[in-house]
């Protein structure tokens, strides 16, 4: 090679190992493999070179400047591999650091319950019917078969307003002649009636002055008892998963002939007894029983031709139950420490 | 509900079920309606089928007396302690190999005693501590007293957790078998049991008989004379009828015989008044009545077993009242008695005179009558009391005796001196008896059984019952013949039951046969209907009063076959037609949007007291300011939203503080945020819920549903990344409102005005919806906000109405085309007077700016230097984009000129220089 190859090519490859950054890098491509560069310069000046020496003299050029070239990617190359790593360096973080989270708020427990309770039985067709808080003594008691003075008003102790005749419902079973009246006569009702009631009752960890209650009504041509289990069973099921076993006791409403109770095996212990059955093995999850033939009449259906069974149960309790809540107080008491631990 | 408690030996008397497992029995009778809430067991051991550990077992729960341990002992010699004055030694011989030698201090024990029978207590056997001042068991161990070895105990009652009785040691029948386990000779265990008024009938041991004699198919017992002479009659007309007294011993009148159906009344002579039997007070401690004299006790007694509240005058007390009348009387001073139904005796002067014994010459009357509106009357429990004529009264020619059915009267009751007894065993009207024991706040173990309703047959057994035991514990005799006054006589009640209704209303195929078998286990009558084979006519027994229609039989019959029989099916009728919800849907549409917002879902009490109202209304009167100058405006004061009076109010509040409706959800919320404000950062609430608005012409109120929206605290909690404690003001909670609105589609038409409201501070507005008001927003006024305790921070308070917002809950928008070319952003800034607002600004922006503009962001305000004195600087990024090109320089150079313009022109704004 000749000599000023020579010193051309060593000058270049020590120049490039200075290029530091991007910007060096292509100053120095500029300068030796631009267009105006020192080594375009050597093919375009071969004619300056004497004829004899000028194959070689190409060849030398050309294996300069594939040289060079490949100098300078690999250069580049290392200059992107290096300033990644740099990157990345810097990146360094601990992972378990708390994420940042986005403010969602929470739904409330008890409606947590009543979404729950009405999606189950919305699958067996029963839809959500509204009605009033403040009743008429008529629709609380004396429609639903409780004559003023019946022993059986003694089940509901009741807040009276100051306007006579008018309370606070202790139940939401008024809402029974509601829907009848609303949607009968002579058609069949499936509704759950969800609502606050109200009781006067000292406010204890076991007992509310106000409480969610939801009531069932399905009426028909054919409704059973047999119908009230299967139901019942139905929803026990998905509320509380699949494979209860489920007790019903004889009770009394006077809205209701037959009454039953129902019970579903403990879900904490399984029956075998604790604390929280209170070592019966068994919870109370609802009250049920056929429409008295009375309160049919009451609400316009002949009960010699239509037949139906009716239910209520308390979300709050159902709630207590599932999340081993034990003071019914938390519900209404707004407290963010005990809301934001249901999601 | 009504809860009694039913010890074992004592229903055993009248139904065999000491050879039935006693939890058993107990699941049994809950499944049939009679709830067993509680078994205490006083010696008897429970089954595995009891769930209790022992090591959880309380005072409620008793002691099983362990049948290794604890047995019938006999005390073979007992003599002094060697060392001790005040202690014996006693050689108790129990069935073991040998006697044992035990140390005692009992008083009940003298040295010399022998051949008497004990509970004798083991070493190892578990007992109730005596001496502990909690209820706690103990192991009894050996000890030694100087010198002497105890090898076991003879018990006392609390030692063997039957009563608190621990004066001497229990001294058992001189029959008792030595060796027996003493829980097989006297255990027991107690049934507490709460239940609904329907079985009325089965509040007492007899009735919860009857009960397990069906459940079992096993015979009722009749030990009792008075219950022999029942057996087998149905109807209450076929109810034995008393025989009156040879010589009649009292006058009664029932000039109220809608009140009072049936009075009877029994003499006992020659009573002595003392303490009942050990077995008496027993069977009475553990049904849970207090033992008082022999005479009480009685009465007690016969009602816990038949149920029939009876009550016991002194005799000689009515007569001296009687003698006092006439006395009155003969000075011209009173009237004859109303006159009604009467069992008027005839004049004892005249009549024959059967016995030696005479009775008076002038015979007490018994008068069952209404109160006068506003009588008085001292009831045994020292009150006076006022009455009403809707009250029945027990009266006599001189004055007022008792309230009927209620409450005895202090002036004839029975005490150490009586000597005859007067037994009144009565019926009355429930409804009517209920009421009273309401109205007087009365209630007593005969008013809880007099109010759910007795059959009028009851008081003839019952007081024949209690009569005889009442002689059989004091003494004297039971004057032959009952005086019976019986002017509202029960008559029988017989329901045709067809079987296929049966059928009909349970799934279930029930024969027949056993239908009828059911209902005649239950003491009911059934034949058939004539020739018609498919109609049961049933008579019902006389002691029912809750049967009156074939559903109250088919429960009869479904409880005792048990509802496990009954199938599961699922419903094969006709499925209703179904609806969308809207108004469901919309409320938890909203209640979604606003958890997504980041605030926590609440539920408050609906009622609220005076202090919620005094609280919300606290800055009624303070000067109105300027919403943008926030200067006071001359004059104005804060209006008054409501009355808080003119709420619905409660009659019988259980509390002051609950004793009225709320109208409005945010004195709930202010209440939230306080209580959350002090543990909680950043609070962030709503409530969706019913408020109550009375309606003028209509008893009832309106229930509008309303949201509620409570904001305070740091904007975001603070973390190793935001250190930056940004509080929350009105503009997060117009944001949270803007969203919820522009979520539903209803921000387009959506305002927001300056307003004033007596919660709310400077900051406040209302949204209306087109001309609509939604509600109002705004940061709770400091004077409120220090009513309500809040912190010192701005507090963010919302109401709003959920209808609106439901009927929007349909809203699907329509797709906005999406450009391909590219935007143009710009930044102009504005110089307009303090009194220009944003919203006009905006406004003139986007009217000027065309289909072209395509968005406006306000990014900056600034006052200050820079600016005129009463001028503000607004600064927006305006963003140009077209559908069908690549906006030039010069087409956004020629709106933007056109905005200026316009701006200039409509308020008078200047380009920022």
């Amino acid at each position: 090679m000749r000599e000023d190859l020579q010193l051309l090519r060593e000058g270049a490859l020590a120049g490039l190992q200075t290029a530091g950054d991007a910007d060096a890098l292509e100053a120095w491509r500029i300068q030796y493999l631009g267009r105006k560069g020192t080594v375009t310069d050597l093919m375009r000046n071969i004619g300056q070179v004497p004829a004899e020496e000028r194959p070689a003299y190409g060849q030398a050029a050309n294996a300069l400047k594939n040289e060079l070239s490949e100098a300078f990617d690999a250069r580049q190359q290392a200059l992107v591999q290096e300033s990644l790593a740099a990157e990345m360096a810097a990146e360094g973080v601990d992972v378990t650091l708390p994420g940042r989270r986005p403010q969602i708020g929470g739904v409330h427990p008890s409606n947590q319950t009543l979404r729950e309770i009405t999606d189950i039985f919305a699958t067996m067709g029963f839809q959500v019917f509204a009605s009033r808080d403040v009743e008429t003594d008529e629709y609380n008691f004396e429609l639903l078969n409780m004559p003023p003075g019946h022993p059986a008003r003694d089940l509901w102790d009741t807040f009276y307003t100051t306007t006579p005749g008018v309370i606070m419902r202790t139940h939401t079973s008024p809402g029974q002649i509601h829907a009848m009246k609303a949607l009968g006569p002579d058609k069949p009702i499936r509704v759950i009636l969800p609502g606050m009631c109200y009781r006067y009752e000292q406010v204890s960890a076991r007992a509310e002055m106000m409480f969610h209650q939801v009531e069932g009504l399905a009426i028909g041509r054919h409704i059973t008892m047999a119908d009230l289990k299967g139901v019942i069973v139905e929803f026990a099921n998905q509320l509380y998963g699949a494979g209860r076993k489920l007790r019903f006791r004889c009770s009394h409403f006077p809205f209701t002939e037959p009454s039953v109770e129902a019970d579903v095996d403990c879900i904490l212990c399984g029956g075998s007894g604790c604390a929280v059955c209170k070592y019966v093995g068994w919870l109370e999850i609802m009250g049920a029983g056929m429409v008295h033939p009375t309160v049919l009449r009451n609400g316009g259906y002949d009960p010699a031709e239509w037949s139906g069974f009716a239910f209520g149960m308390g979300p709050e309790r159902i709630t207590m139950l599932k999340s081993g809540i034990s003071d019914i107080r938390y519900f209404f008491g707004n407290d963010l420490r005990f809301l934001e631990q249901f999601g | 509900m009504t809860a009694i408690k039913v010890p074992l030996s004592w229903l055993n008397d009248f139904v065999d079920v000491f050879d039935l497992d006693p939890v058993e029995l107990a699941e049994r009778l809950t499944l049939a309606g009679l709830e067993v809430e509680h078994i205490r067991w006083v010696g008897l051991n429970p089954s595995d089928a009891y769930h209790v550990p022992a090591d959880r077992m309380g005072e409620e729960d008793g002691l099983p007396w362990e049948l290794d341990k604890l047995f019938v002992g006999e005390i073979i010699r007992t003599e002094r302690h060697p060392n001790a004055d005040r202690l014996l030694l006693a050689t108790v011989e129990y069935g073991g190999d040998k006697p044992m030698t035990i140390i005692t201090g009992a008083p009940n024990l003298r040295p010399g005693d022998s051949m008497i029978k004990v509970a004798f207590a083991t070493i190892g056997a578990r007992l109730v501590d005596p001496y502990a001042d909690a209820y706690k068991t103990m192991t009894l161990k050996a000890g030694k007293i100087r010198g002497i070895r105890s090898e076991g105990m003879a018990c006392s009652e609390r030692e063997l957790g039957i009563s608190d009785e621990h004066e001497g040691i229990i001294i058992l029948p001189p029959n008792a078998p030595v060796g027996m386990p003493l829980a097989d000779y006297m255990g027991d265990a107690v049934y507490s049991m709460d239940l609904t008024p329907n079985l009325a009938r089965d509040l007492n041991i007899i009735g919860v008989a009857r009960e397990v004699a069906a459940l079992y198919d096993r015979p009722l017992k009749r030990p009792q004379p008075e219950l022999a002479a029942l057996a087998g009659i149905v109807r209450p007309e076929d109810m034995p009828r008393p025989q009156p007294p040879a010589r009649r011993f009292v006058n009664i009148e029932i000039p109220a015989p809608d009140l009072c159906h049936r009075y009877t009344a029994i003499l006992i002579r020659d009573v002595e008044i003392g303490e009942s039997p050990g077995w008496i007070k027993d069977r009475l401690r553990k049904a849970g009545v207090r033992p008082i004299s022999n005479i009480v006790d009685a009465t007690n007694y016969a009602m816990l077993e038949w149920g029939q509240p009876t009550h016991a005058f002194d005799y000689d007390l009515l007569v001296e009242r009687a003698r006092q009348a006439e006395g009155q009387k003969s000075r011209g001073a009173e009237e004859q008695s109303d006159s009604g139904f009467s069992a008027e005796a005839s004049d004892p002067l005249t009549s024959d005179i059967l016995t030696s014994d005479p009775l008076p010459s002038v015979l007490p009357t018994i008068i069952m009558r209404r109160a006068r509106d506003g009588e008085k009357m001292t009831t045994l429990d020292g009150v006076e009391r006022e009455l009403t004529s809707d009250m029945l009264m027990i009266t006599d020619t001189l004055g007022t005796v008792a309230v009927g059915g209620v409450m005895g009267g202090l002036e004839t009751e029975v005490n150490d001196q009586t000597r005859n007894v007067l037994l009144e065993a009565a019926s009355f009207d429930f409804i009517n008896n209920r009421r009273t024991s309401q109205t007087l706040r009365l209630p007593s173990e005969a008013t809880a059984r007099f109010s759910k309703g007795i059959s009028a047959e009851m008081p003839v057994p019952a007081g024949l019952r209690c009569a005889r035991l009442m002689v059989e514990l004091a003494g004297g005799e039971v004057v032959e013949g009952i005086e019976d006054c019986y002017p509202t006589e029960q008559h029988s009640v017989t329901i045709d039951l067809a079987p296929a209704e049966v059928r009909r209303i349970l799934g279930m195929d029930v024969p027949t046969a056993q239908i009828s078998d059911i209902l005649r286990h239950l003491e009911f009558d059934v034949e058939p209907l004539g020739d018609d084979e498919n109609t049961l006519r049933v008579t019902v027994p006389w002691f029912r009063l809750d049967a009156t229609i074939p559903a109250d039989l088919i429960e009869e019959v479904v409880r005792i076959i048990g509802y496990d029989q009954i199938p599961t099916t699922l419903m094969d009728d006709a499925l209703p037609p179904q609806w969308r919800n809207w108004a469901l849907e919309g409320k938890e549409r909203v209640r979604d949007l606003l958890t997504g917002a980041g605030l926590q879902d609440i539920i408050s009490y609906r009622l609220i007291g005076p202090e919620v109202n005094r609280k919300l209304l606290a800055a009624q009167g303070e000067p109105v300011y300027d919403p943008v100058a926030g200067v006071a405006v001359d004059d104005r004061q804060l209006p008054v939203i409501f009355d808080p009076e003119a709420l619905v109010r409660l009659e019988n509040p259980l509390t002051p503080a609950a004793d009225r409706l709320r109208s409005t959800m945010l004195g709930n919320m202010l209440a939230a945020l306080a209580r959350n404000a002090r543990s909680v950062d950043r609070v962030a609430l709503f409530e969706i819920g019913k408020v109550y608005w009375p309606v003028e012409d209509d008893s009832l109120p309106a229930e509008p549903e309303l949201i509620s929206i409570g904001l305070t605290g740091v904007r975001a909690a603070r973390n190793w990344s935001n250190q930056n404690d940004q509080m929350l003001d009105f503009f997060d909670l117009k944001g949270v409102v803007e969203e919820l609105l522009a979520r539903l589609g209803l921000l387009a038409d959506a305002r927001f005005e300056a307003t004033v409201h007596p919660l709310l501070g400077v900051r406040a507005a209302r949204v209306l919806i087109g001309k609509n008001e939604l509600g109002v927003l705004g940061e709770v006024h400091p004077v409120v906000r220090r009513a309500f305790d809040l912190p010192d921070q701005r507090a963010c308070i919302a109401e709003l109405r959920l209808a609106p917002l439901v009927a929007a809950v349909s809203y699907r928008p329509a797709m906005q085309s999406i450009s391909n070319f590219p935007a143009v952003k710009e930044d102009l800034a504005v110089v307009v007077d303090e009194a220009v607002l944003a919203e006009q600004v905006e406004q003139v922006i986007r009217q000027a700016g065309g289909s072209l503009l395509r968005d406006v962001t306000l990014f900056d305000i600034y006052r200050g230097k820079q600016v005129a004195a009463g001028k503000k600087s607004l600064a927006y990024s305006l963003t140009f984009q077209a559908d069908d090109k690549t906006l030039k320089d010069s087409d956004v150079e020629k709106v933007r000129k056109r905005i200026i313009a316009r701006l200039g022109q409509a308020l008078g704004a200047e380009l920022r220089a």
